[in-house]
């Protein structure tokens, strides 16, 4: 009589997964980059393009290193945002400008606001290879020593930034 | 106003439906007549009370009501008025009261059908029925209801996503509902035959043209989903392994199963466990299908806007529906008894084969669905699975089925002698490999996929051909003496080897051609030739478009002017290409336009697809027959018969077990 039990214990089974992954987001892909030494870069100031700045130039504090681009759509969604948080002076945020032209970078820049400490150029998007990015906008969380903390994917929400980034950069910052 | 009255019928269906989920299962048990009466009255009711609420709905989205949340947030006031009907079911609360509604309509269906049946089978039908509308109508009250308001409303709405604004899309989500839902009533069937220990062949004989319509709905359902998917999204594909199309068609597989079973279990009375097995998964994948898409555990393009407590909501609904049937079905399951014997090749060992060989693919397409959910649940990391997956499993599924489909039809119940069989189809089978092997060679497209694929389409097709005048012949050259389940069936086999064809002569022999073509380009793809005359810009009520001019000529001589368009819908700015398509019986032509890459350049994707539109005629056939196999005659007569049998013998809750063969058991 075993065999009639069956398919109610296989459902069971199934119940339980579908509620384990109603609490997993599977949009979420985790970088590989997590945790790891930011990679290194060198590249130009976008408002004074004789400057480069590295990765080791910003060792010592918590910043945010956010990829966009004069092109990108998704970008004037959360730039508001970013102009914001820049006013409220929490943690300093670096742009990388990514695939893009210098000209239409800084316009860009000065039509919606400029909330970035510096921007890079990254016109040949090679340092966009090295973290990783296959989409703009993107936002990495980066420590003191210089270690990718967290990556967000696409435009930042209110919600993702009060209940994800900003706590991670007081924490971070705490430390 | 009218929203609100709306809201008050949802709640008022409610009631119905509590009333009709207990009232009439009690009196059922107790064997009281008056408690089982209030059954019908009630399912009326449930539909009323439903249809008046989505008349709201609807009237509110016509009549553009834009404080009405869920109108603000997908329809507009330029939107035409046809989409403006749509869009009430686009979201997905509106899709939800649509699925109620059409278990409401389901349940006024039986409520009307049933005079033949005996009324505690009716008052259980009704009331299991009544029980799952109470489910989804709690689900819509407590978490999505679509009439909720915005204060102060809107200005003008958000406008309904640009996919969803196209003829097919009008008709795809009802037909579907339409079958999901439609498995409601072989489920109550079988809930219904549980509780009462009644398992009979006048069970499966009532159960039979209720699955079958639902049976065809869902392949219509899934047939337009299909052809909406090849022309809407510009990329030329037909079928794509989303999860949400899993969804729809594990139903599908499992549901081509019940049917099946159901067949022997009226014909000789065996497989009376599996087949209300198969009845309770297919309504449970259906609801398993509902789950996924609003609860956000996987990704897909189908995907509604999720929300987590909702999520917990289905998967507790699933628990009580799926769980207590199943629980129920391990309790009373043991219980039936066999039914007849059969010799090792018969048609029901062929029908068992058949139902083992669909579930095992049901099994493997729901594996693949959910297997990044399971491996992300372990921890074990992140995947997709895609098509080289259900490829690979799908069809080596697919070759028995397709090739015992031709067999079983001309095999007898209960025993069948191997060699007479051999002797007959030897000649049928050695036709179908040589035109298998010829029609791909004429055609220059000579693979083993190619060979196998038009050697099983040509086997079907020629058995089917070879059964019916054997058949005929039987019936001393009388065709109308043969019942039309008979032509039925067999026209939805032809109607498989139709779809075979059409997949095997795209995915072996189509030409897609992705070119950069300037204005005045000729490209020539598949021997004909396509000129691009330019583009120009047009004004639709809701977008703005480029639409492309494409002459194509053959040999010199013209074939057909082609125009693809380029939208840009205004208020949700999003950019969609509607392709041209010029469809003839042995191939499609099929142009997008992509991207602009200067002022008279543009991307041009050219695909020649051979037999394309065999895919959905051949579903076509498949609901034809489907339909044909519905009307037989002897589902109205014997339930006449049966119907005089329970005034004789009144209402016993007993097992009765009458295992006659009905008459004409030849055609299944």
């Amino acid at each position: 009589m075993m065999r009639f039990i069956w398919p109610l214990a296989i459902f069971l089974a199934l119940v339980g997964f579908l509620a384990v992954g109603l609490n997993l987001n599977p949009r979420e892909v985790p970088s590989p980059l997590i945790d790891k030494p930011a990679p290194a870069f060198s590249l130009p100031v976008l408002h004074a393009p004789d400057q480069t700045l590295t990765q080791n130039d910003l060792k010592g504090q918590v910043w945010l290193l956010n990829v966009w681009a004069s092109w990108c759509v998704s970008c004037r969604q959360e730039h508001p945002l970013l102009v914001e948080l820049a006013q409220a002076n929490v943690v300093p945020i670096y742009g990388l400008n990514y695939k893009d032209e210098r000209n239409a970078g800084m316009q860009w820049l000065s039509d919606h606001g400029d909330p970035y400490t510096a921007s890079i150029m990254d016109a040949d998007g090679r340092t966009g290879i090295e973290y990783g990015v296959y989409g703009v906008p993107e936002t990495f969380v980066i420590d003191k020593q210089g270690v990718i903390r967290h990556k967000h994917i696409g435009p930042i929400t209110r919600e993702a930034l009060e209940g994800k980034l900003l706590p991670m950069v007081r924490e971070l910052n705490a430390s | 106003m009218v929203p609100e009255l709306g809201h008050f019928a949802l709640i008022i269906a409610l009631v119905i439906a509590i009333v009709l989920g207990t009232v009439p299962i009690v009196g059922a048990a107790r064997g009281n007549a008056i408690l089982m009466s209030v059954a019908k009255p009630a399912g009326q009711g449930f539909f009323v009370f439903m249809a008046m609420a989505y008349a709201c709905l609807a009237w509110s989205f016509l009549a553009d009501d834009f404080s009405v949340l869920n109108v603000a947030s997908n329809s507009n006031s330029s939107l035409p008025m046809a989409y403006k009907f749509a869009a009430s079911w686009g979201s997905h609360e509106g899709s939800l009261l649509l699925w109620t509604l059409m278990l409401s309509c389901w349940t006024l269906a039986v409520t009307a059908f049933s005079k033949h049946l005996p009324d505690d089978m009716v008052a259980r039908v009704l009331g299991v029925m009544g029980l799952v509308g109470v489910g989804f109508l709690l689900f819509m009250l407590l978490t999505s209801n679509p009439f909720d308001r915005i204060l102060p409303g809107a200005a003008d709405g958000r406008d309904l996503n640009p996919l969803l604004q196209d003829p097919g899309m009008v008709i795809h989500p009802p037909m579907l509902y339409m079958g999901y839902v439609g498995f409601s009533v072989a489920f109550a069937f079988a809930i219904a035959a549980l509780l009462g220990g009644r398992m009979d062949a006048a069970w499966a004989r009532w159960s039979r043209p209720w699955t079958t319509v639902a049976w065809i709905f869902l392949t219509l359902g899934i047939a337009i989903g299909s052809w909406w998917a090849y022309y809407e999204l510009g990329w030329g594909g037909w079928w794509f392994w989303d999860p949400v199309e899993n969804a729809s068609f594990l139903p599908w597989l499992v549901g081509t199963a019940l049917i099946h079973s159901l067949a022997v279990t009226e014909k000789r009375g065996s497989f009376k466990s599996w087949t209300v097995l198969l009845a309770i998964a297919a309504f449970s994948l259906s609801l398993l299908g509902t789950f996924l898409v609003r609860s956000g555990v996987l990704t897909s393009v189908h995907a509604f806007a999720t929300d987590p407590r909702r999520g917990v909501f289905i998967l507790a609904l699933l628990v009580i529906v799926i769980g207590s049937s199943l629980a129920l079905f391990a309790w009373r399951a043991p219980k039936v008894g066999l039914g007849g014997s059969f010799g090792l090749l018969s048609k029901e060992s062929l029908l068992l084969t058949n139902n083992v060989l669909l579930s095992v693919a049901a099994g493997s397409v729901l594996l693949g669905t959910l297997y990044p959910l399971f491996l992300d649940a372990l921890g074990l990391g992140k995947i997709s699975v895609g098509p080289p997956y259900f490829d690979s499993v799908f069809v080596p599924l697919m070759v028995p089925i397709l090739f015992l489909m031709a067999v079983g039809p001309i095999t007898r119940w209960k025993n069948q002698e191997l060699r007479p069989l051999v002797r007959r189809l030897s000649a049928v089978l050695a036709a179908a490999v040589v035109l298998g092997v010829a029609a791909p060679f004429l055609a220059d497209k000579l693979t083993p996929m190619m060979v196998l694929s038009m050697s099983l389409a040509f086997w079907v097709f020629l058995a089917t051909a070879f059964g019916i005048v054997d058949r005929v012949r039987a019936a001393n050259g009388k065709p109308g003496a043969i019942p039309m389940s008979y032509w039925g069936m067999q026209l939805a086999h032809a109607g498989v080897g139709v779809f075979v064809v059409g997949v095997a002569m795209v995915n072996g022999s189509q030409t897609t051609a992705d070119l950069k073509m300037k204005v005045g380009d000729t490209a020539n793809v598949a021997g004909f030739d396509y000129r691009f005359d330019g583009i120009n810009e047009i004004d639709g009520p809701n977008y703005i478009a480029a639409r492309g001019t494409l002459t194509v000529t053959k040999d010199g001589e013209p074939v057909t002017t082609l125009h693809p368009e380029k939208r840009i819908y205004r208020v949700q700015q999003m950019p969609m290409t509607e392709a041209a398509i010029d469809t003839h019986i042995t191939h499609d032509l099929y142009v997008s336009l992509g991207e602009a890459v200067d002022q008279d350049t543009w991307i041009v994707r050219i695909f020649h697809k051979p037999f394309v539109v065999w895919i959905w005629g051949g579903c076509g056939l498949m609901a034809l027959g489907g339909l044909l196999a519905a009307m037989d005659r002897r589902y109205r007569k014997l339930a006449a018969r049966d119907a005089a049998a329970q005034s004789n013998a009144p209402t016993q809750a007993g097992g009765t077990a009458s295992l006659r063969p009905a008459p004409g058991s030849q055609g299944a």
